[in-house]
C-alpha cells in the first residue's frame, strides 16, 4: 500500500465532483454569501468610500473587495473539502475507503484534487458575478496567474482541513474549527480592509495569517495594488501549501477508523 | 486475481491465540479458530462480545495485541495489502455514499480496487443481479430502503472477487422478511462464488440456518465451536421449562431421576434437559402437586442455539428474537390441592 494510485485519486476526485454538482443547496449557499457581501458591503461602501493612497486612486471599494471575496470563497470551500472527512466518518463511508488496498497518501491527494476542483469552480463563479457588477480582469495572463494562486491557497487549506479532521473524533469539532480557525483567518486576512496603517497588534496577526498573502497576491494580479511583492506572496504560500499538505497526509495516515 | 500463498491453502482464515487489548481491557481474549474454503462460519455472541474487533483485526484495519492470524494464507501483520485484495467486507454500520447511485457506489469501489473497465462493467452487472438490484442501479442510495442498502453493500463486498467475505451482522435491524431474503442471497453467493464467509450475528436463527459451523463468543472468549446440529445435541434432547411456586424445591425433588440430564433455575423458571419430553410433562405436574407445589406453566421444545448459549455462558443473549422452532407450549394451570 505504498506508492500513489492515480486511479484512486481519480475516483475520489470524481466522487467529490458528482456530490458537488448534486448538492445544489451547497452551491447556492457558497455563491449567495459572497454575492451579498458584494451587493451590500461593496455597493454600500462604494458611494461613500474611495481609496486615496499612492497607486490606489480610482479603485472603489467594490473592486477592492472582489479579490478578498474570492479568497474567502477559497478558504471556506477548501477547508470544508478537507473537513468533509468528518462527514465520511459520521456516515461510515470512511471505512469503505480506509479498508481498500490503497495508500493513505493517495486518499489525501484524491481529496485535495476533488476539493481543489470544486473550490476553483466556485472562485470562478464569484469572478463571473463580479463581472456583472462591473469588475474586470485585464487579460488572460492575469486570469491564469490568479488561478495558479487560487490553487496554491486552496491546496493549503484542504490540507489544513484534512489535518484537523484527522485529529477530531466526531462532528462536534467542526464548529470549533469554524469559529476559532476559519473565521479569524478570514477576518484577519485583509479581505475586507487594506493592510496599510494597521495598529501593530493587528498588523502582526494579519502577517501570520496565510490567507493574507493569498488575498494580497490576487489583488496585486487583478488590480495592481499589493502590499507585498508578488514573489514574497508566492514563496510564503508555497511554503504554507507544502507544509499543510504534508501535515494533512501525516495526520491522516495516523488516524484510525 | 493473483494466486494464494502456497501454505495454508485449504484454510480461508486461521487465527491462533489472538488477543486485543484496549487500555488493558481485553476485547478479545486469546481466541483461536479457522474457516475452511467455501465454508460459512458464524461468530455468535451478544453486544460487546468482540465480534467486530475480530473482523477489524482480520481486515488489517486494527493491530492485534498478541497472537497471529492468516487470511487466505497471508499474515495479517506482514501482508496487509495482499489481504485487503483478497477480502470483501460488509461493515456493521452502513458505509455507502448516499449521494451516489447504487451503480456509482460499485463503480467507485471497483476503481479503488484497480479493476479495469471491461471487468468492472461485467462484474457490476453480475453482482447487482445477484442481489436483485439491477433495476434500481440508477437510483440514488438515499432513496434505498434498509434492506436494499444491505444488499448493495453485500454486492459491493463481492465486486473485486474476494476469496473471503466478512459479514458483520448482515441483517441487524431489518424486518423478518428482509432478513430471510438476505439469507437467501448469502446462500446463493456462497454457492455460486465458492467464497468463504465469516459472519457475525447475535441472532440465533441466523447462525442456525446459515452457518456450517458456529463459534459461540462471549466477553472476548470463544467458548465452543461446532456445527449447529451438534451444538444443539450437546445441550440435550428436549427442553422443559416449568413455572412452579418453588423452583429450588422442585429441583431438589428431581435430583434422583436419571432422565433429567441438566437442571438450572433462570428467570424464575426451572429449566430441564430431558429425554422423551412429551411423556414427562404429566409426570412432572403430578409430582409437583404431590409436594404441594403449584405449576403455572409448562413448555416443551427442541433445543435452539439460544439454549446452547445459555448452557455455555449461563445467560441468555440479550435479544429474545430467535424463532423457537418446534415450540410446543403447554399452558396448564393447576390449583393447589391439599
Ligand atoms: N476503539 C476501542 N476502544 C476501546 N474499547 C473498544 C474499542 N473498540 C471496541 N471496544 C470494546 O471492545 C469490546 C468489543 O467490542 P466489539 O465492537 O468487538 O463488540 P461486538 O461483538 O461487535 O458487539 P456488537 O454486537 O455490539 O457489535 C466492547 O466492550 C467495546 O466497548
Ligand atoms: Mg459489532
Amino acid at each position: 500500500m505504498r506508492g500513489i494510485s492515480f486511479e484512486a485519486i481519480y475516483v475520489l476526485w470524481l466522487r467529490e465532483l458528482k456530490a458537488f454538482i448534486r448538492a445544489r443547496s451547497r452551491i447556492v449557499g457558497n455563491i449567495v454569501q459572497p454575492l451579498f457581501f458584494m451587493a451590500i458591503l461593496g455597493v454600500g461602501f462604494k458611494s461613500s468610500m474611495r481609496f486615496t493612497g499612492v497607486g490606489m486612486q480610482g479603485i472603489d471599494y467594490l473592486q477592492f473587495l472582489v479579490p478578498g471575496l474570492i479568497g474567502m470563497t477559497i478558504l471556506f470551500s477548501s477547508m470544508f473539502a478537507g473537513l468533509s472527512i468528518l462527514w465520511d466518518r459520521q456516515f461510515g463511508f470512511l471505512r469503505e475507503i480506509m479498508v481498500a488496498p490503497v495508500s493513505r497518501l493517495s486518499l489525501v491527494l484524491g481529496r485535495v484534487a476533488g476539493g481543489m476542483t470544486t473550490t476553483i469552480l466556485q472562485a470562478l463563479s464569484i469572478l463571473l458575478i463580479a463581472y456583472l457588477f462591473g469588475f474586470r480582469i485585464k487579460g488572460i495572463m492575469e486570469l491564469l496567474l490568479s488561478i495558479i494562486f487560487m490553487i496554491l491557497i486552496g491546496t493549503g487549506f484542504v490540507g489544513m482541513g484534512v489535518a484537523f479532521a484527522s485529529k477530531m473524533e466526531d462532528m462536534h469539532g467542526f464548529q470549533i474549527v469554524m469559529n476559532f480557525i476559519i473565521m479569524p483567518i478570514f477576518f484577519l486576512s485583509g479581505a475586507l480592509f487594506p493592510l496599510k496603517g494597521l495598529p501593530p497588534w493587528l498588523g502582526f496577526l494579519t502577517y501570520i495569517d496565510p490567507l493574507t498573502y493569498g488575498v494580497d497576491a490576487l489583488r496585486g494580479i487583478m488590480l495592481n495594488i499589493s502590499y507585498f511583492p508578488l514573489a514574497i506572496d508566492f514563496v510564503i504560500l508555497a511554503i504554507f501549501c507544502v507544509t499543510m499538505l504534508f501535515t494533512g497526509a501525516v495526520f491522516f495516515s495516523q488516524c484510525e477508523v | 486475481m493473483d494466486n494464494s500463498a502456497d501454505s495454508n491453502k485449504k484454510q480461508a482464515i486461521r487465527v491462533s491465540n489472538l488477543t486485543k487489548e484496549f487500555n488493558g481491557f481485553k476485547a478479545i481474549d486469546n481466541i483461536s479458530f479457522s474457516v475452511e474454503e467455501g465454508e460459512i462460519f458464524g461468530m455468535l455472541g451478544p453486544n460487546g462480545a468482540g465480534k467486530t474487533t475480530t473482523i477489524r483485526i482480520l481486515s488489517t484495519t486494527l493491530k492485534a495485541t498478541k497472537g497471529e492470524a492468516f487470511v487466505w494464507g497471508y499474515d495479517i501483520s506482514k501482508q496487509p495489502d495482499k489481504i485487503r485484495r483478497s477480502i470483501g467486507i460488509v461493515f456493521q454500520d452502513q458505509t455507502l455514499d448516499d449521494r451516489l447511485t447504487g451503480m456509482e457506489n460499485l463503480d467507485f469501489h471497483a476503481r479503488l480496487y484497480g479493476m479495469k473497465r471491461n471487468l468492472r462493467e461485467k462484474r457490476i452487472k453480475e453482482v447487482l443481479h445477484l442481489v436483485d438490484l439491477w433495476d434500481k442501479r440508477n437510483t440514488l442510495v438515499k432513496y434505498y430502503s434498509g434492506g436494499m442498502c444491505r444488499r448493495l453493500e453485500i454486492a459491493r463486498g463481492l465486486m473485486h472477487y474476494p476469496r473471503v467475505l466478512f459479514l458483520d451482522e448482515p441483517t441487524l435491524g431489518l424486518d423478518a422478511q428482509t432478513r430471510h431474503n438476505i439469507w437467501e442471497h448469502i446462500r446463493v453467493l456462497n454457492k455460486r462464488e465458492k467464497i468463504a464467509i465469516l459472519l457475525t450475528t447475535h441472532y440465533m436463527d441466523e447462525a442456525d440456518t446459515l452457518c456450517n459451523r458456529v463459534g459461540i463468543i462471549d466477553k472476548g472468549k470463544i467458548l465452543i465451536i461446532d456445527e449447529p446440529e451438534k451444538l444443539k445435541n450437546m445441550v440435550g434432547k428436549d427442553l422443559i421449562s416449568i413455572k412452579v411456586s418453588s423452583p429450588e424445591k422442585m429441583m431438589q425433588i428431581l435430583s434422583n431421576f436419571e432422565w433429567v440430564s441438566n437442571k438450572r433455575v433462570y428467570d424464575g423458571l426451572l429449566h430441564l434437559e430431558v429425554t422423551e419430553g412429551e411423556k414427562r410433562i404429566p409426570f412432572l405436574i403430578n409430582l409437583a402437586q404431590r409436594y404441594s407445589l403449584s405449576v403455572d406453566l409448562v413448555s416443551l421444545r427442541r433445543p435452539t442455539l439460544e439454549d446452547v448459549f445459555l448452557h455455555f455462558t449461563g445467560k441468555r443473549i440479550r435479544e429474545e428474537e430467535g424463532t423457537l422452532r418446534e415450540r410446543i407450549s403447554a399452558r396448564i394451570r393447576s390449583r393447589r390441592r391439599r
